[in-house]
């Protein structure tokens, strides 16, 4: 069969063989003699027939759910509705509001925190877990290990915080207690709350990431790091100097998915601590949900949330920027 | 091979066994005070195994304790159902993990295979999609299938991700793009139709990719909490992390049911590790290279 194909390509057949991908498909539809357009026209058309079966479901579930509602929210920012009423076109005051709104750009402020809270020590924490998963002979068992937290709903993963940190029952202020601390009310102090949330979710997160960095050292040749070490290097030198160079897009991967995934962080507040105490943990998640499914102020909220859409395209921006800055040197 | 020092052997296996120490501990944790009826919760809270242990918590939680007897054990005397809760998890999730893994493959298919008019337009389309954070699509989807009349419905739950993901299409493409053509080619001469050639040869070789898919497709649809909270918060349809959620914010901040909560959480984790231990090594692997999230 290889042969045939082979020859099909040698005779000059290339077009018809590249047309179709499978260079089969055109060979057994028109011997040698009879290629005509036609022949063609009937091969492309079956194709696409099969493809629209094949690809009809999930574009009928794309255009319904991502597509439509992605038009219609753009469409409810600029009106003032409530569900209940007919909605009333405004056109930009949704955004005019939100820009006036304190606890609006509360929100903002508060979920930028949480990033620089989680983003910096989330990061070192992987690329140091990886390392030592690629010291540690059989790592499977620790990689399974810290993958766990990860597989977590987040709400028991925010039970386990609330009930861990629990000023009286909680294990680590009993601890902290035997050291001679006074209990500490982790989730209910203003500049506790934020923090403890981050530190949850960097607990929650340092393996999956971690995993990711390894995976990119892994896929370093070991023949490089071993010549530099060879050559006398220190290993953490050698290290800084050929392994992380290396792995620097891996890292860009991982920052960029956990800072897009950390502005958009609802679950563990909405759980542990409602937002609270005050507005310090009054994330833009918990703020969009909120104004909608509690006010029902439905093109206020949909606006809030295209303002976080805008803000998640700059921040990918700037960091592909950034990446690409990186590599030209 | 380089020859490192022992004393740095050590110091890594030490930060090893720190590391999953603090992975493991807390489900531990949690796993034990889950046992603890809610008097005793307070008189021992650092004692690994503390006396008085008894399954009272997952009797009240399943609904099998009731009333004054609840309350005695701590609980507010509220009816509890997480059976129910539990097979709506359970249900919600298992057909959400078949519908959006088959569907799914059956476009990645066409991506990766057949040719037609406007193949990339389409696909790109679908990638686009992948950067659009999830509460611009919540709140339209939620009018939407409120318009429809799925509120409080399975069907509302699994309608948004029931036909695709951006990500399920993105990866199964990605695999079926690797897997080599000759044999596809030869079931065409033999003249196999397309859907003969996906069900039997893609699917079957596809195996792995499609474990993996089901296995994540799987937990986050168990883990969701956002979307089943708004769309189903009804008994009928309530899944076991928004009854944790509701479960916890019926509880006073003063005195919340630990023991109650605690089991509803084991509960919760239980499905989880199941899979994990069953398919873990899968599961890493493939984060491990493809990132998936």
């Amino acid at each position: 069969m290889k042969t045939f194909t082979f020859f099909l390509y040698k005779y000059g057949i290339t077009g018809y063989y590249f047309l179709s991908e499978s260079g089969f498909y055109c060979s057994r539809r028109f011997d040698l003699s009879q290629h005509s357009p036609k022949t063609i026209k009937n091969v492309y058309t079956q194709e696409t027939i099969s493809a629209i079966f094949f690809i009809l479901p999930s574009l009928l579930g794309f255009i319904m759910f991502f597509a439509f509602p992605l038009i219609r929210g753009v469409f409810i920012s600029f009106t003032d509705w409530d569900m209940f009423n007919p909605p009333k076109f405004i056109g930009l005051q949704n955004f005019a509001a939100l820009f006036k709104d304190d606890v609006y750009w509360n929100s903002l402020w508060v979920t930028i925190q949480y990033v620089l809270w989680n983003i910096p020590l989330q990061t070192v924490l992987a690329l140091l877990i990886a390392v030592v998963m690629t010291k540690i002979k059989s790592s499977s068992l620790l990689r399974g290990t810290l993958l766990l937290p990860w597989l977590l709903p987040n709400v028991v993963v925010a039970l386990l915080a609330m009930v861990l940190l629990d000023p009286t029952i909680g294990i680590i202020n009993v601890c902290l207690k035997s050291f001679g601390f006074g209990p500490v009310n982790f989730l209910t102090t203003i500049q506790l709350a934020l923090p403890s949330i981050a530190f949850i979710n960097i607990w929650k997160f340092m393996g999956y990431n971690a995993l990711i960095v390894f995976a990119g050292i892994q896929g370093i040749p070991q023949e490089v790091n071993e010549a530099v070490i060879m050559d006398g290097a220190p290993p953490w030198k050698a290290f800084w100097a050929v392994t992380f160079p290396m792995i620097r897009n891996v890292m860009a991967f991982v920052i960029t998915t956990s800072v897009i995934g950390s502005f958009q962080i609802y679950d563990t507040v909405a759980v542990a601590t409602r937002g609270g105490p005050g507005h310090s943990t009054w994330v833009m998640n918990f703020f969009i949900t909120k104004t909608a499914f509690e006010e029902y102020k439905m093109g206020l909220a949909t606006a809030g949330a295209i303002v976080l859409f805008l803000i998640l395209v700059a921040v990918g921006f700037i960091q592909m920027r950034l990446m690409r800055a990186d590599e030209s040197d | 091979m380089i020859h490192e020092r022992k004393s740095i052997k050590y110091l890594f296996v030490i930060i090893t066994a720190i590391l999953v120490f603090i992975s493991l501990f807390p489900l531990a944790w949690v796993v034990r005070m889950s046992f603890m009826p809610n008097k005793i919760i307070a008189g021992y809270p650092s004692d690994i195994i503390p006396p008085g242990l008894s399954l009272s918590n997952f009797g009240r939680v399943f609904g099998l304790i009731k009333g004054l007897d609840a309350v005695k054990l701590g609980g507010s005397g509220q009816s509890l159902n997480f059976f129910r809760f539990l097979f709506n998890s359970l249900f919600v999730s298992s057909v959400m993990t078949l519908s959006q893994v088959f569907f799914s493959a059956l476009g990645a298919y066409a991506f990766a295979r057949l040719r037609f008019p406007g193949r990339k337009f389409i696909f790109n389309l679908y990638l686009s999609a992948l950067m659009v954070p999830a509460i611009v699509m919540i709140i339209p989807n939620f009018i939407l299938v409120k318009d429809l009349g799925w509120l409080n419905t399975y069907m509302g739950i699994l309608a948004p991700s029931f036909l695709m993901t951006p990500l399920a299409v993105f990866f199964l493409r990605q695999f079926f793009l690797g897997i080599n053509k000759e044999l596809e080619e030869a079931a065409i001469i033999d003249g196999a139709g397309r859907f003969r050639i996906f069900f039997r040869i893609i699917l079957p070789m596809s195996q792995t990719a499609l474990t993996t898919l089901a296995i994540i497709t799987f937990i986050n649809q168990w883990n969701d909490y956002l979307w089943p909270l708004i769309v189903g918060k009804d008994v009928g349809s309530r899944m076991l992390t928004v009854a944790l959620g509701v479960f916890r914010s019926q509880t006073t901040n003063g005195s919340p049911d630990w023991g109650g909560l605690m089991a509803g959480t084991v509960l919760a984790t239980v499905p989880t590790l199941v899979l994990f231990i069953a398919f873990g090594k899968k599961v890493v692997n493939s984060i491990g290279f493809s990132g998936f999230r």
